[in-house]
Parts: structure tokens; sequence; C-alpha cells
């Protein structure tokens, strides 16, 4: 027998009757739509996981740093000359300068509901406050050697009497060590949720999917006997499996619009200013890619894999 | 056309279903093959499509031995054989004109040839009203009647059927032996297996009788009888 359609008209069939099996099959169509969308719905929130705890560690890492507090009679110029000596360390990342000016109306700032605090500094006349550099370390483990440098080199001194009011790292040495831990466990304890988690929502996907072609495999077997090829057989089956993830993965995507809404204040203040309804806005198009790959992914290769055994005869 | 050559099929439990089996089928013949449930007679069908390999002997189909050819010379042979069956196996989710059509797909015709062919053949089995129904909506003899459509849409240089009338009544029976015969005359090959010994009288074509796996008759306008 001549073959006489193209490749086009048989691309086109395979989608269009992949189409119609997916409205024909209601029931299980839904069935296995909701599932993918658990399956995707697992993956949202793993990534989103991921993003919350990236940001919470970067918060924190940011909260990291060094304070040193000239005494107020220190010059600036020689405040200066330790910032630029600071900074020629290889462990540092930046020196931000606070003049006495900018700590005093920072310190007003601060305290600009406490009358009592206001009257005292306006009866005390100067500048009680000295300026202070914040210094910080490219990496959170580097802060121990920094601050043994400002504490202990004599060449910061005005004639032996040392400008450095105090260095606070060691007063913070210890929270920074516990944060540092809980950062790391956290990170290690992400990564394996992580893959434990997609792992099992991909198998059950699969397996709903594989499903689905168990109760076509009847169907396959007629396909076979009237001499339709794999390509021929298989095809809307794969093309059933996609549309199962482009579907599952837009109602994904809607679901995560209130969802993330909701708990939007809730993540706000738990950690540290990030939100994770604006982070879903702001990344949405990550995120769409994220899902639909994942959904596309997870149908197309479950129905490969399913339909395989039943294409032996 | 057809030729087996001492065939035979055993399985792995060791049940025979065939014993060195050999006959001819010359084309436009009509031959139908009787015998009890267990006989060999879908086993012989099997062997002939290439479902099953027999455990000795060949095959033939015209000149080549089925059993030799690769994935997708037996695509193209079965296209070449039409199939009624006893369950009719159509396709539950589409409607008549996509069961036919599907079958025009998988043999990669055009889409002019699919809109034009299908009608065409549904109404030689006298079921044009009930293009677009879908198999739960049609009764069994309708069915077995869309099937033979498919069967014969492809213009195959045979058709098998098998126990084609189990299912049915006497009107339906009747019906669908009428257009068998029908197809016969019109130049196809039809093989028929059955055990409704009305059928084969009215026949009056060539009978092969079967029995525990043996060919214990042939006859060339045979009666069936015990």
């Amino acid at each position: 027998m001549i073959e006489n359609a193209d490749t086009w008209t048989k691309l086109k069939r395979i989608t269009k009757a992949g189409f119609f099996n997916f409205w024909r099959n209601g029931t299980v169509s839904l069935a296995s739509v909701l599932v993918m969308m658990v399956t995707l719905l697992a993956i949202g929130f793993i990534s989103f996981a991921g993003a919350i705890l990236d940001t919470a560690l970067a918060e924190l890492r940011d909260k990291i740093d060094v304070n040193v507090t000239f005494v107020p009679s220190a010059k600036e110029a020689e405040v200066l000359e330790i910032k630029q000596t600071i900074e020629s360390l290889p462990e540092v990342l930046l020196v931000t300068y606070v003049s006495r000016e900018d700590a005093l109306e920072a310190f007003k700032e601060r305290h600009k509901n406490d009358q009592s605090i206001l009257s005292a500094l306006d009866e005390l006349g100067e500048n009680p406050l000295g300026a202070v550099l914040n210094v910080k370390a490219r990496d959170p483990s580097q802060y121990a050697s920094v601050a043994q440098f400002l504490e202990s080199d004599g060449t910061i001194s005005n004639g032996g009497v040392s400008v450095i009011d105090r260095v606070n790292y060691f007063e913070n040495k210890a929270a920074i060590d516990r944060l540092a831990s809980i950062i790391s466990s956290a990170d290690r304890l992400g990564f394996a949720l992580t893959i434990i988690l997609a792992v099992i929502s991909m198998l059950i996907a699969f397996n709903t999917i594989r499903l689905t072609i168990y109760i076509a495999k009847d169907e396959i077997a007629v396909m076979r006997l009237v001499g339709a090829s794999m390509t021929y057989i298989q095809g809307p089956f794969v093309v059933v499996g996609v549309i199962y993830g482009v579907v599952a993965g837009l109602i994904t995507l809607l679901m995560f619009l209130p969802m993330t809404y909701w708990l939007g204040s809730a993540t706000e203040s738990f950690f540290a200013g990030f939100n994770i309804f604006s982070y879903y806005v702001r990344h949405l198009p990550e995120m769409a890619f994220i899902v639909f790959f994942s959904g596309v992914m997870i149908g197309a290769l479950s129905s490969i894999l399913a339909i395989r055994r039943y294409l032996k005869v | 056309m057809i030729l087996f050559d001492r065939v035979s099929k055993v399985y792995p439990d060791q049940s025979v279903a065939l014993d060195s089996v050999s006959f001819s089928i010359e084309p436009k013949e009509f031959v139908s093959i009787v015998g009890p449930s267990g006989a060999g007679k879908t086993t012989l069908l099997k062997l002939f499509l290439a479902e099953e390999r027999p455990t000795e002997g060949r095959v033939l189909y015209g000149d080549t031995d089925v059993h030799t050819l690769g994935k997708k010379e037996i695509n193209n042979f079965r296209r070449n054989v039409g199939m009624v069956f006893q369950d009719f196996r159509l396709l539950p989710n589409k409607t008549v004109y996509e069961n036919i059509a599907f079958t025009m797909e998988a043999s990669g015709r055009t889409d002019e040839e699919i809109e034009q062919d299908v009608p065409h053949v549904l109404e030689l089995v006298d079921l044009l009203p009930k293009i677009w129904n879908f198999p739960h909506e049609l009764s069994g003899g309708e069915k077995q009647r869309v099937a033979i459509a498919r069967a014969l849409v492809n213009e195959p240089d045979v058709i098998i059927a098998d126990e084609p009338t189990g299912n049915l009544d006497p009107v339906n029976t009747y019906d669908i032996v009428q257009i068998l015969k029908r197809i016969n005359d019109l130049g196809t090959t039809v093989i028929l297996t059955t055990h409704n010994k009305g059928i084969i009288d009215s026949l009056g074509k060539r009978v092969i009788a079967m029995e525990k796996g043996k060919i214990v008759r042939d006859d060339k306008s045979g009666k069936y009888f015990n």
C-alpha cells in the first residue's frame, strides 16, 4: 500500500487524536490532571522554599558585620585612614563610614518617640557619639580574623591611646556561630527534602498516567492489529500526557496567586521582609517555566515509558 | 496465496494447539474453518497474522514467510488483511467515522481519500445513518457491520472473520454472512471461523474441519458435520 499522507498530516492527526482522547475520557483526564497538579504544587512550593531559604540566608549574612566604634575625640582623618587600612585586608568586602553627626542623626531617629532620651541629649549639649566603621567580611567565617586584627594592631592608635572605643564582634560571636550552623544545616535539609518530595510526587503522577494507559490496553491491541505504527499509537498518548502537564501547570500557577497572597504577610513578618506573593509575581516567568517544564516532562515521559509494555505484540 | 506448511504450535505449558497442519487457500476463495472450542482455529489465525510464532513449520503469504517480516513490514502486511472479531474490537472513544478513518490514517492515506471512502464503505454495510454514533450507541449487529466496514476500507486482499456471529442473534447473523458473501463475490478472499452449523450449510463453500489441533476434513463444498 502506498502511503500518501505527508508528515505534517500525520502530526496533525496525532495531535487531534490526543485532544479528542483527553476530552472524551473526561473523568480519567480530570483525575490525572489533579494528581499532576499536586505534583506541580509540590515542585512549586519546593522552589518557593528554596527562595525563602536563600533570601533568609542572604538577609542573615547581611546582618552579620563588625562595628568598630571610635572614641568621640577621634579625628575624622584618623578614622578614614583606619578605614583604608581595613579595606586593604583581603577578607574585607566593604567598609562603611558613619560620621559622628550621622550616628547622632540615626540615634535621634531611633529614639524619636522617647522624649526623656532626646531631652537628655539636649542637656548634654555636645555629641556624645563616636564615629563608626561597619566592616563586612566576604564570608561569615572570616570575621574572627578581621576582629583579631582590629583588636591587636598597635598602629591604630593616637599617641599610644587607642582611638577605638570597642569592637562588637566578640559580643556577637556566639550568635553569629549559631546562625551560621543553622543556615548550613537548613540548606542541607532543604536539599534532601526537595529531592525526596519531587521523586515521590513524580512517581505518583507516573503511576496515574500508567493506569490511564492500562485502561486503554485493549484499544492499543486493536490499533496494533489494524497495522498502526508505533509512533501512530504512541503519539496521541504522549500528546495527552503533555496536555495533562499544561492544564495542571496552568491551574497550579493560578492557584499560587491566592495561596501566596494569603501567605504573603505571614512570610513577610517571619522571614525578615521576604514577601512570598511579591516574589511570586516578580518571578512569574521562571516559576511558569519550572511548572510547565516539569508538567510536560512528567506527562510525556510517563506516557512513553508506560505504553512501551503494550506495544510488544 | 496462503500456505500453511506443516505448522505446529506448542504453548509453553506443553499444550499442543496445532499439530503439523498443512493447507493452502487460493485467491478469491471463501473458506470456513470449523471445529469445537480449543480445536486450534484462533491459533491458526494468530499465526497467520504473525501475532504468534509457530513452533515448527512455515506460514506463507504469497512468496513471503510472514514470520520473517520485520516490525514495519508486519504493519504493512496487516493493513493488507482485514479483520473481524467476535467481540467487534472497535475503539470505544471514537465515532463510527473515526473508527474507520483510524485504519486509513494508520495506512497513511490522505484526508481526501478518507473523507471519500468512509461514507462509501459504510453505505456498503448499510450503516451510513450511524456515521457519527459511538460504538456504545450501536446494537451488536451494527457494531459488527462497522467492524466489517473497517476491515474493508483499505481494500484488503484477505478478510479474516473470527467467529463474527458468535455474539449475534439469527437475523443479524444472517445479515453478516450475506455481507461477507458479497465481499467475497467482489473478489476478496474470506476466511471465516465459526461453529454455527446453519451458516456453513447455507454457504455451500469450502469447509476445513479441525479437532484437537489437526485438520480432520477439508471439503470443497462442505457441510458441517461431526
